[in-house]
């Protein structure tokens, strides 16, 4: 066999997706692609899809668990619209994700799965790999798991486990397309498996062998090479978004010299969160994994009391649960943060899926007149910022702040600038020491924040709870006018608040045709949309919104430049209703509730057909 | 820490007026609970109490320490993440039969098992008060109320049998009108590590009156109690001449004379716990007598202890953990 050589074809980026059976290992592929690619220098975005079930019955459609990620040597947002290369290691991983591929994109086959059962269970009735439906595309058909099998011959492991190792042999293929160094996966399978020596040999033989099959075969003709993106100078690492906000809490604490308290029930998409802090507990991070979602939240409640920066994260039918306990947070004034990574809903609803149906229950979903702070995430690296930026204001303002992610960015990564701690903004408590002139609901200052007198303090013992106080003593009062006072001085609380978070500033010029409002993980698709129409000569602005109670003090100002707003979001419109009703602005809405972000082209068609209609 | 006890009573009582109705059970018990706490060697500002919702979860407002009012059934998780948060606190959680093993019983049962160091007092009337007079799932079955006019349908739990099956590591029963036994009981929960759970028979002189009155009545209460003492034989009656023997695997009361005597008797011993099974056992048995006392104790590492350990543990492994290293990760690069 001979080496041929191949051309070198300089592309700006690609989007290329990795799918197959939930057992295939394709989210590992997937994020060890990544960290290769944002090791390299590219700039990247991913997107992992994955079934509710943890194994889906083998070969089923319902069972494809995918990876997708755009990388470029440019400023990308997005995990990409359309793939430049599919990797199918399965006929039901084909059916599902085909329909995305370019015309004359590359379709990599594992075809040893393609048997007449896994055909059947994908819904073919013949075999796709015969016949012509897939002319349009540059088919490249590899026995992958009877190439890794040859491989592994001389190992001493069953066939099973050989079969196992398949998808490094994928990865190989697709890091020799791509030109790379296979050092970052060989580091990652020797940590990974260190304690089992035959299995780091299967996996690297596997990865070396899909390599050496690219570079040695004639199959691929052309390789391609992105270089690297420009980036800002500075240390940088790929993470997903609920690793960078458990890391954004730990820093809030460490910089408020409180120990952090999570109390949490297990719940998709938000359980990392956890999992990342309960690793932390060399910084004095202390974890408690509730008996429910009510117990994770008035846990947190009780460690806040007791002078803890108290934190809860949990989905949509875990804030549910969660309700009664924030009440009970916005009578005490207590600081807390509840994280809520949003998922399709309602009930059970889509769980590994994202939606981001939770803005209403996050503003309005209490009883009684209990307004709180709601902040949201808008990229996975945002999320460490956003999450640091909840617990600043908590403890400044003594309120509990609701964070808003979703599962797109909870689970989705992209390269991370690793801050310098000691330029973040400091965080300032109100741990009252001072015996004179203290009372329990004092709220003189400016800020409205009552002082936090903590038990274990001389002199300071008071009683707090969820009954209408005095203000000032904090007695029980069921006084008619005290409760008027009360009622309105929680929600001027909230309301002062937006004098303390950055206004709102707008992507593009300050007035024009159309201004497109975001929140939250719509960032990346609305943004690449509207470069995109600017590109064409469009004057559309982008406003993503992270303060969405209050606002940002600016925003009703903002709107009135633009002819027309659109607000993009992944409900039916509740951010819409809520700025419509608030600014009387007759904003249009962009919806979508499919279980998946927007795509740029989505975004973009309705900017052109709002900028057209003008 | 201990101190010096300079403290009182009245270093205990609150400005708040007590709004209980008057004649109700609880204030014996607020009033053995503010002569306690000065006696307990504990600076003021160490104490923390925190209740529920129900009559009994008012109690906050009555002492002069830090107090917490919460939510219905929660009191249990809100002191764990207290104790947890500072395990300096000594934690007293103040709950009724409603609160507790009612909408608050997947908290309390979880809390038992975790053994985190608190008191749980629990207040059983066998009625919802602050409601007006609904059954309780303490109340017996048959129990005509507003929410039940032809007579309850569901079973009653059985609290120190809840308490021992949750693997609680102190489960007493004391009786509001039982002063002089109250007090002890409660200085031993206190001293014990762990949680406490004391269950504490109080009359609902509006809603319940006389549920427990076989029990509190001077004519019958020597016949009706069996005041456990440990090491000593379970003896009872005004003549103190009747006494607890094993049949099979039963209790059966006998009386002291010609055929037994005190040796023949069972001693109570509160670290077994397969009698501490048959003394809960007997809660809702009219053929013998009631226990009071400490029913059940056993000695086993607190949740916020080993929490402690662990995070000291990762601590000295990790010594130079710091936030820089943990942001970098293991793949971090560098743009010049």
């Amino acid at each position: 066999m001979s080496t041929v050589k191949k051309n070198i074809s300089e592309v700006d980026g690609a989007t290329i997706r990795f799918a197959g059976d939930s057992g295939d290992g394709m989210q590992l592929t997937g994020s060890q692609f990544s960290d290769n690619t944002a090791i390299f220098g590219n700039d990247l975005a991913t997107l992992p899809d994955f079934p509710a079930e943890i194994r889906a019955p083998k070969g089923s459609l319902a069972g494809v668990s995918s990876f997708q990620l755009q990388f470029s040597n440019k400023d990308i947002h997005t995990p990409g619209d359309d793939l430049d290369v599919l990797v199918a290691m399965n006929p039901a991983g084909l059916k599902v994700h085909l329909g995305d591929l370019k015309d004359n994109g590359m379709l990599i086959i594992n075809t040893a799965n393609f048997t007449s059962k896994n055909i059947k269970l994908a819904g073919y009735d013949d075999n796709p790999l015969d016949g012509n439906s897939l002319d349009g595309y540059q088919v490249i058909k590899v026995d992958m798991t009877k190439l890794v099998a040859t491989a592994l011959e001389d190992l001493g492991l069953s066939s099973k486990l050989k079969a196992r190792s398949t998808n490094m042999f994928a990865l190989g293929l697709l890091y020799w397309l791509y030109g790379r160094s296979l050092d970052s996966s060989i580091n990652f399978i020797q940590k990974k498996f260190a304690k089992a020596p035959d299995i780091v040999e299967a996996n690297l033989k596997a990865l070396n062998s899909g390599y050496y099959y690219g570079e040695t075969l004639e199959v691929i003709k052309t390789t391609y090479r992105v270089n690297k993106a420009k980036f800002e100078k500075g240390k940088y690492r790929n993470i997903m978004g609920n690793n960078a906000l458990a890391l954004g809490l730990l820093t809030a604490a460490q910089r408020s010299e409180l120990d952090l308290y999570y109390g949490g029930y297990p719940i998709t998409p938000a359980s990392d969160i956890l999992h990342y802090l309960a690793q932390y507990k060399s910084f004095g991070v202390k974890t408690f994994q509730a008996e429910d979602e009510i117990a994770g939240v008035v846990s947190a409640i009780g460690a806040a009391f007791a002078g803890n920066l108290a934190i809860t994260a949990t989905s949509g039918p875990g804030v549910a649960l969660k309700s009664e306990a924030l009440g009970l947070a916005v009578s005490t004034e207590l600081p807390l943060v509840l994280v809520n990574v949003q998922r399709g809903g309602p009930s059970t609803g889509l769980p590994t899926k994202t939606e981001q149906s939770d803005l209403n229950q996050a503003i309005y979903g209490r009883n009684g007149e209990a307004p709180m702070v709601v902040l949201a995430a808008a990229t996975p690296s945002d999320c460490f910022i956003m999450a640091y930026e909840s617990c600043r204001i908590a403890l400044k303002y003594m309120i509990p702040v609701i964070l808003l992610s979703d599962g797109y960015i909870a689970n989705g990564s992209e390269p991370w600038k690793i801050p310098d701690i000691n330029t973040l903004p400091k965080i300032e408590t109100r741990i009252q020491k001072m015996k004179e002139g203290y009372a329990p609901y004092n709220h003189s200052n400016p800020d409205l924040a009552r002082p936090w007198a903590l038990p274990g303090t001389p002199g300071m013992e008071h009683r707090v709870g969820g009954l209408e106080k005095w203000e000032e003593t904090g007695h029980v009062s069921y006084d008619p006018e005290n409760h008027q006072k009360m009622v309105e001085l929680r929600q001027r609380k909230v309301d002062i608040i937006a004098k303390d978070i950055a206004p709102a500033k707008v992507f593009g010029k300050e007035s024009g045709d159309l201004l497109v409002i975001g929140w939250g993980g719509t960032h990346g698709a609305i943004r690449s949309a509207v470069e995109t129409a600017q590109d064409k000569g469009m004057t559309v602005s982008h406003l993503h919104l992270r303060h969405l109670n209050p606002f940002p003090k600016n925003l009703g100002e903002l709107l009135v430049k633009f002819h027309k707003v659109m607000i993009a979001e992944l409900n039916l419109g509740q951010l819409s209703t809520i700025i419509r009703s608030k600014f009387l602005v007759d904003a249009v809405s962009l919806n979508k509730v499919q279980g998946k972000p927007f795509t740029q082209t989505e975004v973009y068609n309705k900017i052109t057909k709002l900028v057209k209609g003008i | 820490m201990t101190i010096e006890n300079t403290l009182t009573r009245q270093d205990f009582v609150s400005d708040q007026d007590v709004r209980w109705c008057p004649g109700c059970g609880d204030y014996a018990i607020l009033s053995q609970v503010q002569k306690l706490f000065p006696a307990l060697g504990i600076p003021k500002e160490n104490f923390l109490i925190i209740s529920g919702i129900g009559c009994s979860s008012r109690f906050p407002y009555y002492m002069d320490t830090y107090g917490f009012h919460s939510i219905h059934g929660r009191a249990p998780a809100l002191a764990s993440g207290a104790k947890i948060a500072n395990p300096d606190l000594s934690v007293w959680v103040v709950t009724g039969d409603g609160d507790a093993m009612s909408i608050g019983g997947n908290h309390l049962i979880h809390v038992l098992r975790r053994n985190i160091d608190m008191n749980i007092l629990m207040f059983n009337n066998r009625i919802y008060g602050l409601t007006k007079g609904q059954y309780s799932p303490t109340s017996e079955v048959g129990k005509i109320t507003k929410s039940t006019p032809m007579g309850s349908l569901d079973y009653p739990f059985n609290p120190p049998q809840l308490a021992l099956g949750a693997s609680g590591t102190f489960i007493a029963r004391t009786i509001d009108r039982e002063q002089k036994h109250m007090g002890p009981i409660l200085e031993e929960a206190h001293k014990h590590k762990g949680t406490s759970f004391v269950e504490i028979y109080q009359n609902c002189n509006i809603f319940n009156d006389g549920a427990f009155s076989d029990l509190t009545e001077k004519e019958t209460k020597a016949e009706t109690q069996l005041v456990l003492e440990q090491g000593e034989p379970m003896i009872f009656g005004a003549e103190k001449n009747k006494g607890l023997i094993l049949d099979g695997s039963n209790f059966k009361v006998v009386k002291l004379g010609s055929h037994y005597t005190a040796d023949d008797i069972l001693n109570h011993d509160k670290e077994d716990k397969n009698l501490a099974m048959l003394l809960s056992e007997i809660t809702y048995n009219p053929e013998l007598p009631v226990p009071i006392g400490i029913l059940y104790q056993e000695t086993k590492t607190t949740y916020e202890d080993m929490m402690t350990n662990q995070i000291e543990e990762a601590k000295q492994k990790n010594e130079s953990a710091n936030l820089e290293k943990l942001f970098s990760g293991t793949n971090s690069w560098i743009v010049d």
